[in-house]
């Protein structure tokens, strides 16, 4: 059994961020399934979020009426608040640990406008913006040395909870096939979203809420999983991601009629509306027949940017569309499609990334979580572009903060190895044992379908309880999956059955509340019930687990400064 | 289509194999969609890595025909000959599983070169230390790497010589010697002089061709021999191995190759020349050996012109 005072399952920005604050004066240790620099924190191209008012007067005040709104009111004004007013500080502190920023003229950090945002407010680093704060962090995390433990391409297992007190975690080595408990005072999930389950996404392979289910199975509930953040910037195929910043540096969006339909549906902000406004206008115009010769895209046409522009602004978002789907943006509209993005929902926190298990704040002891797998909640029912690297690294640095004082207290708790490994090797004991009539791959293929039709941009009842069975019928299935490789060393195939299983496990709660949610907020849009209704629905979904399934209850919206309003863009 | 794909798992097999697969090319596939659906749907012991499928973390590189690239951001179509495609690990890297390498060795080459800022902490800005756009057009492109280790798998001075940091810790050298922010340019463009740095690497030019970002690792390291030179870091086999050439070609348009060999190792490094001395012999007996008198081109002094002209401009 091996022990660290604090460990962290997650290696992008919030991960390293939280582990940053502890090294140096607790035992600190990062999981990672893959290597930290491939984390898909890296992926966010952008920019993030801060009123540094580098181009244009700007205020904290305004960034969080941004953040309130474009949550569709579901947001916690307290937490938008602190986490609006910690933004600047955080960027100038990503500076002087020399991450590479675009600049101004003067030399200061240059900012472009993003959807939602009223001013220009997105720090960048050309179109990299993820990748340039990924790799400062771990170059951080290099110059620590051997303060921070690092072990890369261990997989989660599970979460060890008992009497409400968390107590470690199981982990497996991919590489060598083995299982190590690891006792810590204080846990810390840093693992990402789950859009993965859907067949059109930006997401990577590695997305498949590991973390959020292992919470959920250790009796943790999960907030607002209904919330699935389309991108209005998919490349058509695949739904690899064509950065907002494209449309923040003046793209426009043409429907099959030539239009730039966008008029209709936000003529003030017009491209730059949010995302899930944008989406579904999409959406709208692609089911209404208007889709580029009447198929299921439309196009993002940059030409009158100009390629010098497109070079220095957006090289990569050019470099894209030429290698996936060989069309130059200098000379080509791009086919693009919404794409399954962002995941507003998870586990369950307050501003320091302590996990809170009820409506009551009851916190649940050592067990913390920060990032895109944490749900504090700042978006809401749906997040502005670029407020997510920043919760990433805010959240991250403040949930460390919060993580080392509080493990500096207690001691290492007892805990019998076989009786935590016991589960966990009957687990995979079941997968090589398993019948093996059902293909795995037909199994996830059907699961990612499903999801884009039945809980995509729009949604209604009849699809989303056909949805639901569907998802029950699968998991049927997946006990009968079948698994070739038999070998203890880099089984990558285990791996990907038992992410399957996770996705199984999310969809079915991602279902659940969007059934249970009868009204239009943000990313979830019901059609049949296409108004919000904030008298019965303004308030936080949470899903627990019991033993008659999963059972939802509900905890309300915190509302500080701005009351619901109208969302008009 | 044939997929020809190197299988080796230690835990059965001896040594590596090729494996052939057979598999149509869906429409636009990239080879990692192919190599996806092969484990998917024919072998699912099939073992490579792979995450962010945008070419941005870096995790899936292999070998294609014998040259390393990203496999997600590679049209199948493009890289098929005569019916086939040849899969392989990347090399310069130990096999782990199929084309699963490791990376041990990789980043404790990244680490050596010390990479992260060092900024002057005597003056700790309350907002963002200023940079003018083009100073950070200096690291832009440097600081694209993703660590795929493309370059490094392909890269023909480790093939011979393990000692040697390799193009991408250079190419992360670069970004931090040019950074208008960074204190230690000078000890790192010295420590990076040394042996195994910028001066081992044979500008063959496989890095950059293979890099799949702006980062291009031979045009740093070029970049960083002239901040070498710049910074009168010349007591060293390669810096000297520079002038000595440019000087003989400025003298008589003509690489005086007897000279050569004893100015780059250094007039006063006995032990260094008397290693020449049994290279020297083997190269006679072979014939190899060059004029020992050395003649000017004919247009010489045309030669000498130009330099002239470069060293005024």
């Amino acid at each position: 059994m091996l022990q660290h005072d604090v460990v962290i399952v997650g290696s992008g920005l919030a991960g390293m961020s939280a582990a940053l604050e502890i090294c140096g004066q607790l035992d600190v240790a990062i999981i990672s399934k893959v290597y930290p620099t491939r984390s898909h924190s890296g992926a966010a191209q952008g920019g993030i979020a801060a009123s540094l008012g580098n181009s244009e007067p700007d205020s904290q005040e305004e960034h969080m009426y941004d953040t309130v709104k474009g949550s569709d009111f579901l947001g916690d004004q307290d937490a938008i608040e602190m986490f609006t007013r910690d933004a600047p500080e955080i960027i100038y502190q990503l500076e002087h640990m020399g991450c590479v920023f675009s600049r101004t003229g003067e030399g200061k950090i240059a900012q472009r406008a993003f959807g939602g945002h009223s001013h220009p407010r997105a720090c960048y680093a050309a179109d990299r913006t993820g990748h340039a704060i990924l790799h400062v962090l771990y170059e951080q995390v290099m110059k620590q040395g051997k303060r921070i433990s690092i072990y890369p391409e261990w997989y989660l297992m599970s979460l060890i909870i008992r009497d409400n007190v968390c107590r470690g975690i199981v982990i497996y080595d991919i590489r060598s096939g083995n299982f190590e408990v690891i006792r810590a005072k204080g846990v810390i999930f840093a693992t990402g979203g789950y859009g993965r389950a859907y067949r059109i996404t930006s997401n990577a392979f590695a997305n498949t809420g590991d973390g959020i289910i292992a919470a959920f199975n250790a009796g943790v509930p999960l907030e607002d999983m209904e919330f699935v953040q389309f991108h209005p910037t998919g490349l058509f195929g695949q739904g690899i991601l064509v950065s907002e910043a494209a449309r923040g540096e003046g793209g426009y969006l043409i429907n099959g009629k030539g239009e730039r339909f966008m008029e209709k549906y936000a003529p003030a902000k017009m491209e730059l509306a949010p995302r899930d406004i944008v989406s579904r206008s999409e959406q709208r115009e692609i089911d209404e027949g208007r889709g580029i010769d009447g198929k299921d895209y439309i196009y993002l046409d940059l030409r009158h940017l100009g390629k010098e522009k497109i070079m220095e602004r957006l090289p990569q978002v050019r470099q894209l569309g030429i290698d996936f789907i060989g069309m130059d943006c200098i000379t080509d509209p791009l086919p693009i499609q919404p794409t399954a993005h962002y995941s507003m929902g998870g586990i369950p926190t307050d501003k320091d990334g302590h996990v809170i298990i009820d409506d009551k704040g009851t916190q649940l002891t050592g067990f913390f979580a920060a990032g895109e797998c944490a749900c504090v909640s700042v978006h809401g029912a749906n997040r502005l572009g670029t407020n997510s690297l920043l919760d990433a690294v805010v959240f991250g640095k403040r949930t460390g903060i919060a993580a080392l004082k509080f493990a500096k207290g207690p001691r290492l708790s007892d805990m019998k190895e076989d009786e935590v490994l016991a589960p966990v090797k009957e687990r995979i004991s079941a997968v090589f044992s398993s019948p093996g009539t059902e293909s795995i791959n037909d199994i996830r293929d059907e699961l990612k379908e499903n999801m884009m039709s039945n809980c995509g941009v729009f949604r209604e009842k009849e699809g989303l309880n056909k949805g639901l069975e569907k998802v029950k019928e699968l998991r049927e299935r997946y006990k009968n999956g079948k698994i070739t490789d038999k070998s203890k060393l880099f089984n990558n195939e285990l791996i990907e059955v038992l992410e399957l299983g996770h996705m199984l496990e999310f969809s079915e709660i991602i279902f659940k509340g969007a059934i249970a949610r009868e009204e239009s907020r943000g990313a979830h849009s019901r059609t049949d019930f296409p108004k919000r209704d904030d008298r019965n629905w303004l308030k936080h979904t949470l899903a627990y687990l019991t033993e008659d399934g999963i059972e939802l209850k509900y905890k309300p919206v915190t509302i500080t400064k701005y009351q619901p309003e109208e969302r008009k863009y | 289509m044939i997929f020809s794909i190197q299988r080796f798992n230690p835990e059965k097999d001896t040594s590596p194999y090729f494996q052939d697969y057979e598999f149509e090319i869906p429409k636009s596939a990239t080879l990692l969609d192919c190599m996806n659906l092969i484990k998917w749907t024919q072998d699912g012991t099939l073992t490579h890595r792979m995450s962010c499928r945008s070419a941005i973390c870096g995790s899936c590189a292999v070998k294609v025909n014998g040259h390393t690239l990203l496999a997600c951001k590679t049209q199948a179509s493009k890289v098929i000959k005569d019916g086939k495609v040849k899969i392989e690990p990347m090399g310069n890297m130990e096999i782990i599983k199929d084309l699963v390498v490791d990376f041990g060795q990789f980043w404790e080459k990244i680490e050596r070169i010390k990479p992260w800022l060092v900024p002057d902490e005597s003056e700790k800005p309350e907002k963002e230390r200023y940079q003018s756009i083009d100073d950070f057009r200096k690291i832009d492109a440097g600081s694209t790497c993703i660590m795929c280790a493309s370059c490094y798998s392909d890269c023909c001075s480790l093939d011979v010589d393990k000692g040697f940091l390799g193009p991408t810790s250079l190419a992360k050298a670069q970004r931090f010697i040019h950074d208008s922010r960074d204190r230690e340019r000078l000890s790192r463009t010295g420590e990076i002089s040394d042996k195994g740095g910028i001066w081992d690497c044979t500008h063959c030019g496989e890095c950059s061709e293979r890099c799949p970002t702006e980062a291009k690792p031979l045009e740093r390291i070029t970049s960083l021999r002239r901040t070498a030179i710049a910074l009168g870091i010349t007591n060293n086999i390669g810096a000297r191995h520079v002038k000595a050439f440019v000087d003989s070609i400025a003298h008589s348009g003509r690489l005086n190759e007897n000279i050569l060999p004893i100015r780059s190792m250094g007039l006063f490094n006995i032990s260094g020349l008397m290693s020449l001395i049994p290279i020297g012999i083997r190269m006679m007996m072979r014939r190899k050996n060059p004029p020992i008198i050395h003649k000017p081109i004919d247009e010489a002094e045309d030669v000498r012109r130009i330099f002239r002209k470069l060293r005024k401009g």
